[in-house]
């Protein structure tokens, strides 16, 4: 944990970080058997820092997210692993209290799909003003309507959402997927949370769209001194949005570092493919030879290691933890675990 | 929303058309004697020949039908062979004890089957959801003759806690007619004697009757709730932080009962149904018991007015549930 | 074999086809072991006779054994609601298939007919279908299949549309398949789980709907063991011999509960999507 703190290139000493997450572990009980989606993964969130966590689909992102939530589906449980929120750690915090405290409070949540994730039927108003009534809001007592309303539509204008008082009487159906998500926006950050954690949410958007929601997000990622977890695909999204990258594969985390560093000197071998098939690199259309391996039957060690064309007999050994190479950067790889940084 | 009303208003009316034709030729075309049939058993040629004149036997057909449509239109559905009067005035005065029976049976079930089935779709799988799916089941399974004598064995012959048949007990007086339902009419008459009489009486049918019903609402409450609990914003209040009761009986129920609002306009149909069954045990003065004696007296008029009277309720119930589906979810006034 | 393992793990279902098994063997093995003086011929020095060892449900006003009758009644309640099933499904398939696969006058008409049928509820209809052709356990029959033959063709109606208007059919349409050959090989496979679903919770239904015909006394006449008919016949012996009642009813319970059950268990396991009221 601290040690990250010392690696972050800042002249100043930085101050704890808003999450850690350390040797993750979610499994899922199937028909078929025991499914591994989170193996191990670590990653830590600095305060006030955009960090983007990328992956396909599969590699277990979104499954982060819900397990530091507490909102994993049934038959799924943390198998091991710490998440730390400032002094907490919410493995193992009851589901009373996550909710009470962590959830909406602490830590703010975008979905993905702005289409589905407000309820139809129902109001905006009544629909935000139940976050506010759950958690209450500083400055107004949880039986405050008026307070509260205010407070909603100075939200709804912070997210550059027009006629905000109009809005809240709608329904969801009647705003664009834009809108939507801008409401949701406003949504996680109706208590106050230092921490917000994003679920791709621009994936269902178009591209003018999507410019400006993420514009939206690091303006108010700033003016808020948010900390925020961006879960994405799309590794151009990063490169605009983020300060931090963890690459995901197949539950693993495998290399984590300053965005710019990573995208301009990617360390890791999935890393450096990945990149390299991106639209706006490659050459050519072009693949990762191979498919992702399934979450029932993982290859040992490093679950890469069979479709990775620099792999050595140790890869299937043992999973190589993330090792730290210097100026912030993690890798979990053999290949650099021999450069001498500290495990 | 006046245009959706209106426009579902206009749907109707092909059912109808095409209820008054199958009355139609039901009535006038199948039986070998139409006139004969409608005349009933003990008429005379005379009275036979009058009706064959009355109701164009001997015109073309589709003039026949104009003559059924005006008759229908004027509310002249024929006398009754049993009691010898009008057949609209025995529907007219005997629907109003069919209607606050079906109401209060289906209100009941309504209101003891919604949570019931929430809480077998929270608890999903659970010992309390198996159990209910059994009991629901069973519920649909019960004969409600049966279930009816029943209650009557042990309520009423053995313990003697409630009465036996009727909606009021023998020489009492009935509450005066506002409205033709005894609960309403003796609580807007003061008559608390008579409302706490009347409520006695129509326990048993009315718990007789709610029994498939209570099944089918805690069943199909169950399904909607387990399909909207899968749904994305289910999945996000949740990580927003709503606490788990709301989400429940709040936001998940609105959803869920929005869908279930339909099924109750068809089991709305099945009551009536059970109503026939559940009036004769009861001595119920209902238009379900009406029916069971015109079928016993083969009084063909009565039946098939009968018939034609429960379609029209059905149609309407039907419209009223649309335009209550439309208003719990303002999608739906948006499409048709 | 993973249906049947998934099958096997809802129990609700599993109880229904052991109890629709059971039924069905006594539905054979009765009428012949029955004596038919058990059965018809009642020794009215024995009449009214509450449970016994001799006697396992009592005996009724005519001194008959109601264990036999409640046992051979099984048969009549299987066969009608065979009989009604098939009838409906004969008439019912059909229309759906053709009213589902055509879109024209003709396809709008059967399904203007059908709505008609459905806008009445069932056992009224069926009263005056009955009060038509006449009373007596064939007239109610016929009233049964009558009024529930419009169940298939909605069912059939939807599924024929899904799979027609499925970019396949189009395809061999194109290709020049015959359409009876696109009905047979391609819409009927998609039908038949839904029919399959439905008879079995008709056959539950119309056992019920035949009892209360038989209590009203339009389905089965004396001295037939009907369910329904041996009820209305016993019912004026309340509260005394209460058997005379209880027994039949909880035959028609039993039996109807073990079809729905096992109906429901079909529906989730063809297709989740028709899970309506799981």
């Amino acid at each position: 944990m601290t040690a990250a703190a010392t690696s972050v290139p800042a002249s100043a000493r930085a101050p704890a970080p808003a999450l850690a997450i350390r040797d993750l572990s979610v499994v899922i009980d199937t028909d078929e058997g025991q499914a591994q989606i989170l193996d191990h993964a670590s990653l830590t969130l600095e305060a006030g820092s955009i960090h983007g966590v990328v992956g396909e689909s599969g590699c277990g992102k979104s499954t982060l997210l819900k397990a530091i939530l507490g909102v994993l589906p049934k038959r799924s449980r943390i198998a091991g692993g710490s998440i730390r929120l400032g002094s907490r750690d919410l493995v193992g915090l009851p589901g009373a209290a996550m909710q009470a405290q962590v959830r909406g409070r602490d830590i703010g949540f975008i979905p993905q799909d702005p289409f589905q994730a407000l309820n139809p039927v129902f109001r905006i108003e009544t629909q935000l003003m139940e976050q506010l009534a759950t958690h209450g809001v500083a400055g107004a007592g949880r039986s405050d309507r008026r307070a509260m309303r205010a407070h909603l539509v100075s939200l709804l204008r912070d997210v550059q959402l027009p006629d905000a008082e109009e809005a809240l009487a709608r329904y969801p159906h009647q705003f664009s997927g834009g809108q939507r998500q801008r409401l949701l926006i406003a949504a996680s950050l109706a208590c106050a949370p230092g921490v917000v954690l994003a679920d791709e949410p621009t994936t269902a958007l178009d591209v003018t769209t999507q410019l400006q929601i993420l514009k939206l997000l690091r303006d108010l990622a700033a003016e808020r001194n948010l900390s925020m977890l961006f879960v994405t695909h799309d590794f151009g999204v990063v490169a605009q949005l983020c300060d931090w990258v963890t690459v995901m594969y197949a539950g693993q985390a495998v290399e984590t570092g300053p965005v710019r560093a990573v995208l301009d000197d990617p360390k890791h071998p999935y890393t450096r493919l990945l990149l390299a098939c991106h639209p706006d690199r490659a050459k050519e259309l072009a693949g990762i030879p191979g498919a992702v391996p399934s979450p029932l039957r993982p290859p040992s060690g490093c679950r890469f290691h069979p479709r990775c064309p620099e792999a050595v007999p140790a890869c299937s050994a043992a999973r190589p933890p993330l090792a730290r190479i210097g100026d912030g950067r993690e890798v979990a790889c053999v290949l650099y675990g021999a450069k001498g940084a500290r495990a | 929303m006046t245009r959706f009303v209106l426009r579902r208003l206009l749907l109707v009316v092909p059912s109808l058309f095409g209820l008054l034709v199958l009355t139609f030729i039901m009535l006038r075309v199948l039986p070998n004697d139409p006139s004969a049939a409608l005349a009933g058993e003990n008429a005379t040629p005379a009275q036979i020949a009058a009706i064959r004149k009355a109701y164009g036997f001997d015109e073309p057909i589709w003039k026949q039908f104009l003559i059924y449509l005006r008759q229908v239109a004027q509310a002249d559905l024929g006398n009754s062979t049993n009691t010898g009067r009008p057949v609209s005035s025995d529907i007219a005065r005997r629907l109003p004890a069919t209607i606050e029976l079906t109401f209060f049976a289906l209100a009941f079930a309504t209101i003891v089957g919604i949570p019931l089935g929430t809480l077998a779709a929270v608890w999903h799988n659970s010992a309390f959801d198996h159990i209910m799916r059994i009991v629901t089941v069973g519920g649909l399974a019960i004969a409600a003759f049966w279930f009816a004598i029943i209650l009557q064995l042990v309520f009423a012959m053995d313990l003697e806690w409630l009465p036996l048949r009727g909606r009021l007990a023998v020489g009492t007086p009935e509450p005066a007619r506002i409205t033709g339902f005894f609960l309403v009419d003796s609580l807007l008459t003061g008559r608390l004697d008579l409302f706490w009489a009347a409520l006695q009486h129509i326990l048993m049918p009315a718990l007789t009757l709610s029994l498939g019903g209570l099944a089918s609402i805690a069943r199909f409450t169950r399904a909607g709730v387990l399909d909207t609990l899968q749904k994305d914003f289910v999945g996000y209040a949740e990580a927003a932080g709503y606490r788990r009761s709301r989400i429940i009986w709040v936001y998940v129920l609105r959803n869920s009962v929005v869908a279930a609002t339909t099924q109750i306009g068809l089991l709305f149909g099945a009551l009536i149904s059970s109503a026939v069954a559940v009036e004769a045990i009861f001595d119920w003065p209902g238009i379900g018991s009406y029916a069971v004696n015109a079928i016993l007296t083969s009084d063909y008029k009565a039946i098939l007015a009968v018939t034609l009277v429960v379609g029209v309720i059905y149609a309407i119930v039907n419209i009223l549930v649309d335009i209550t589906h439309a208003l719990l979810d303002p999608r739906v006034a948006e499409t048709l | 074999m993973l249906i049947l393992k998934k099958f096997l793990r809802d129990v609700p279902a599993v109880l229904g086809f052991v109890i629709i098994v059971a039924v069905i063997l006594v539905a054979l093995v009765a009428p012949p072991l029955a004596s038919v003086e058990s059965v018809y011929d009642g020794n009215l020095m024995e009449r009214l006779k509450p449970p016994s060892a001799e006697h396992w449900f009592g005996t009724d006003n005519l001194g008959r054994d109601i264990f036999a009758r409640v046992m051979v009644g099984s048969q009549g309640a299987l066969a009608v609601a065979l009989a009604v099933v098939v009838i409906a499904i004969a008439i019912g398939v059909p229309a759906g298939l053709y009213a589902g696969y055509t879109s024209g006058w003709g396809s709008e008409l059967v399904m203007r007919v059908t709505d008609v049928f459905l806008s009445v509820p069932q056992l009224i209809l069926a009263l005056a279908v009955a009060q038509l052709i006449g009373k007596g356990l064939e007239s109610a029959m016929l009233a049964l299949a009558l009024t529930y033959w419009p169940f298939f063709c909605r069912t059939v109606f939807a599924e024929t549309r899904r799979v027609r208007n499925t970019l396949f059919v189009d395809a061999l349409e194109g290709i020049g398949a015959s359409r009876w050959r696109i009905l047979l090989v391609h819409v009927l496979p998609n039908v038949a789980s839904p029919v399959i679903v439905r008879a079995t919770i008709g056959m539950g239904f119309t056992i019920l709907t035949t009892a209360v015909l038989g209590f009203l006394g339009i389905g089965a006449t004396p001295p037939s063991p009907d369910w329904g008919l041996a009820i209305s016949e016993s019912r004026e012996y309340l509260p005394d011999s209460w058997w005379a009642v209880t027994f039949p009813g909880l035959a028609i319970l039993v039996t109807v509960l073990g079809f729905n059950l096992f109906g429901d268990g079909l529906r989730d396991l063809v297709d989740p999507r028709l899970r309506r009221s799981r």
